[in-house]
């Protein structure tokens, strides 16, 4: 037990980098499918395209992947615009790298979310506004967005459960996350089995504690909407 | 008014690029996996011989040392991207590097060495290891030896991120032998309590051949960027300094009783 | 682009979509297989069975696959009673020194607690009309459950089965982190000796994307066969519009 005492204080910060990191993420995803929602139903054709292409690509290829990709590859392409624009050297960290990355595949997967939650709002709701004399940015702001927010919820939800475990990937390019800290303190102390049981731990309980936020949100969006029953 | 803001950028740019030659901060990376040259503390702080040696180089620059952790992988390729200005983490100076980058004079030196169950008949050959598995860290002069002169040959070389990942696997059974430096296995293995039933098997593998000693490489140096020759010179002087004053052996000592530097 | 970096390196990349390929359809066999059962005890009235069933897939659930996969490679072989086993060549627990067989059985545990909550789901959400009827027709639970719920709600669970496959083809590019040689493991390795990122990386994830959409094919024609009862009626009158 004493090994686990010794290293309990530094695999804690490294779930508080995690969950940071999840959040970032997080952010940036609902930025990103709330754009590509906007973009695929948009009347643009090109602007559809491009939503579809963004997609499709970020669908089929692996978090792990893309994120070698955007850590070795992504700092030489950096550096040769900088040079360009006489910028000072700018970094892509691990934890850059990572955010990027699972914030622009999440984006993808919350893109979908977003299109359907839009298009599960009843049109008559959306006439009803105008009739009324509402403006169209008051019938999104007012009418068309709150209800999506509701039909979004459980898919965004269960996005956010996807997205929290795929930051132990980022362990994998170096960041100093409780996975990557764990790992090395297994591998220090030979308990590799104890450290790897303390990670999992740690991931039950952001996962216990986000099933309860997400059971409140539910609750809160979905006020005086009559539950089905069987 | 805009032609002025430009102007401005512009020499503010090349401020900025003056202030980042002059070395005042040394951004310097290493592995923190490959004990006890670099290894990540229970703390969560980089720490080892490498990183004291470091340090001591920073001191006697009167420079500032700021620690970067790299994975293995993408050492020569982060440091050719700028992540950061040295790379100190007993890397081999070889020529296939050297391509790359460059190196200082070295900080030690280290023959490559294959690690077994102690009583094993195993040894460092070709004609020994047929139908083995042999473990070694992906990207390093052990992998690039055993891929260059076992691979394919009935050897089964089986490369892993972190060189204590093949310890893990060489203690489980899951490997035959490791092949390694020997002040690693040395410091970072043999010399704790689950290295006591292992030990070097064979002579320790200087390199008999040119081919041999090009792969195995000439001591263990830091590697800068080519266009870094002011910061190889400085660190080379730096080197001297610490190795005249006593600093080095009193670092060295910390970790080896033995003289790791080499003739 | 230096095109000869993915030339020079093609027959690693081949081999390692082989790998990544075999893993994957080894793994979501065995997976679906033994979900099947699991189901139909996670939807057991009996409390017990049902929160056994529960706890696994909770806690394959909610922890990344690769500590699982790690657990199981590096965790496992840390304890000196398995390590006996392997010095005993016991043929049983000699699997759990292959890295292969340690990440089909993390990949199949993984993908099972996905497949087994999906299907229960889909189980749940069979017409309660059919079961009464079932009933009233005298069937036992097991013919119930055979000629009734699990055609039912086999069938439905395929969009989200579909699902599940493609996210393990993107998983199973963790299978690098413990030595296997997959298409990720291809791309690091060329990437270690060219320093050519692009190059490496780019190539690796054109094969996934392949693979993926090569899947995603095959899906819709299974849809198309099972599913058809499904899909909303096409009028013989009005031709469909394209768009």
């Amino acid at each position: 037990m004493h090994a686990v005492v010794d290293y309990l204080p530094s695999i804690l910060s490294g779930a508080l980098l995690t969950l940071e990191l999840a959040l970032l993420s997080l952010f940036m995803a609902l930025v990103l499918g709330l754009t590509g929602a906007a973009a695929k139903l948009s009347k643009i054709a090109p602007a559809r395209w491009t939503a579809t292409l963004y997609t499709t690509v970020m669908r089929g290829v692996p978090d792990l992947v893309m994120m070698l990709l955007v850590f070795y590859g992504g700092q030489i392409l950096v550096n040769e615009v900088g040079d360009r624009l006489g910028w000072d050297y700018v970094e892509i960290d691990p934890f850059v790298a990572g955010f990027v990355t699972i914030g622009v595949i999440f984006g993808a997967y919350f893109t979908e979310t977003f299109r359907g939650a839009f298009q599960s709002v009843p049109a008559g709701q959306l006439e009803a506004g105008a009739a009324y004399g509402l403006s169209r940015w008051q019938v999104f702001a007012r009418i068309l967005f709150p209800q999506m927010l509701r039909f979004a919820l459980p898919g965004v939800g269960n996005n956010w459960l996807v997205l929290l475990k795929s930051t132990a990937i980022v362990s994998m390019i170096g960041l100093s996350d409780m996975t990557w800290l764990a790992d090395q303190a297994g591998r220090s102390t030979r308990e590799p089995f104890l450290f790897y049981m303390v990670v999992c731990v740690l991931y039950l309980l952001m996962t216990a504690v986000s099933g309860v936020v997400l059971d409140w949100l539910t609750r809160r969006y979905n006020v005086g909407v009559r539950a089905s029953v069987l | 008014m805009s032609k002025l803001a430009f102007f401005a950028a512009a020499l503010l740019a090349v401020s900025v690029n003056v202030q980042a030659k002059d070395w005042s901060t040394i951004r310097m990376a290493t592995e923190g996996a490959y004990p006890p040259f670099n290894e990540v503390g229970s703390d969560g702080a980089l720490r080892g011989l490498d990183v004291d040696i470091g340090n001591a180089l920073c001191a006697e620059l009167k420079a500032k040392c700021v620690w970067v952790k790299q994975e293995w992988d993408g050492m020569i390729p982060a440091l050719i991207s700028r992540k950061f200005d040295t790379i100190i983490a007993s890397m081999s100076v070889t020529e296939e590097r050297k391509k790359k980058v460059d190196f200082t004079d070295k900080y030690y030196s280290s023959p490559l060495a294959l690690i077994a169950k102690s009583g094993s008949p195993l040894r460092p050959a070709l004609e020994s290891l047929k139908g083995k598995r042999v473990g070694v860290q992906r990207g390093t002069v052990s992998d690039n030896y055993a891929t260059k002169f076992w691979d394919g040959k009935g050897v089964t070389v089986v490369r892993y991120a972190k060189q204590d990942e093949a310890y893990l696997d060489l203690g489980s059974g899951r490997m035959d032998a490791a092949f390694v430096d020997f002040w690693e296995a040395h410091g970072g293995f043999l010399s704790k309590p689950d290295g006591k039933s292992y030990s070097v098997l064979g002579d320790k593998v200087f390199g008999k051949t040119a081919e041999e000693r090009a792969v195995i490489g000439d001591g263990i140096g830091i590697a800068v960027r080519k266009k870094d020759q002011d910061l190889k010179a400085a660190l080379n002087k730096a080197l001297a300094a610490i190795r005249a004053n006593g600093t080095y052996e009193k670092i060295t000592k910390r970790y080896f009783v033995d003289d790791i530097y080499g003739q | 682009m230096d095109t000869s970096v993915i030339t020079d390196n093609l027959a690693q990349y081949v081999s390692g979509a082989w790998l990544t390929l075999h893993l994957v359809f080894i793994s979501c066999l065995c997976g679906l297989a033994l979900a099947i059962p699991l189901a139909v005890l996670r939807v057991s009235r009996n409390h017990l069975v049902s929160g056994t069933v529960g706890v696994y897939t909770y806690f394959f659930r909610g922890t990344p696959m690769l500590v699982q996969l790690l657990l199981i490679y590096y965790g496992f072989a840390q304890f000196q009673w398995l390590q006996d086993q392997w010095q005993a060549e016991h043929p049983l627990w000699l699997l759990f020194r292959e890295p292969y067989f340690c990440a089909l059985l993390a990949f199949a545990l993984n993908t099972c607690a996905y497949t087994t909550e999906i299907i229960a789901g889909s189980m749940r959400n069979v017409p309660h009309g059919e079961i009464e009827a079932a009933r009233a027709m005298g069937m036992s639970y097991p013919t119930l459950l055979r000629r009734i719920v699990l055609p039912s709600a086999l069938r439905r669970a395929i969009p989200a089965y579909s699902n599940e496959i493609i996210l393990m083809l993107q998983g199973s590019s963790i299978a690098s982190a413990v030595t296997l040689v997959d298409i990720t493991g291809a791309a690091r390795n060329v990437y270690s000796v060219h320093f050519a990122p692009f190059e490496a990386f780019v190539f690796a994830g054109l094969i996934y994307l392949v693979l993926t959409f090569a899947l995603v094919g095959a899906f819709r024609l299974a849809e198309r066969h099972w599913l058809a009862h499904l899909q909303p009626r096409k009028s013989a009158a009005a031709p469909v519009p394209s768009a």
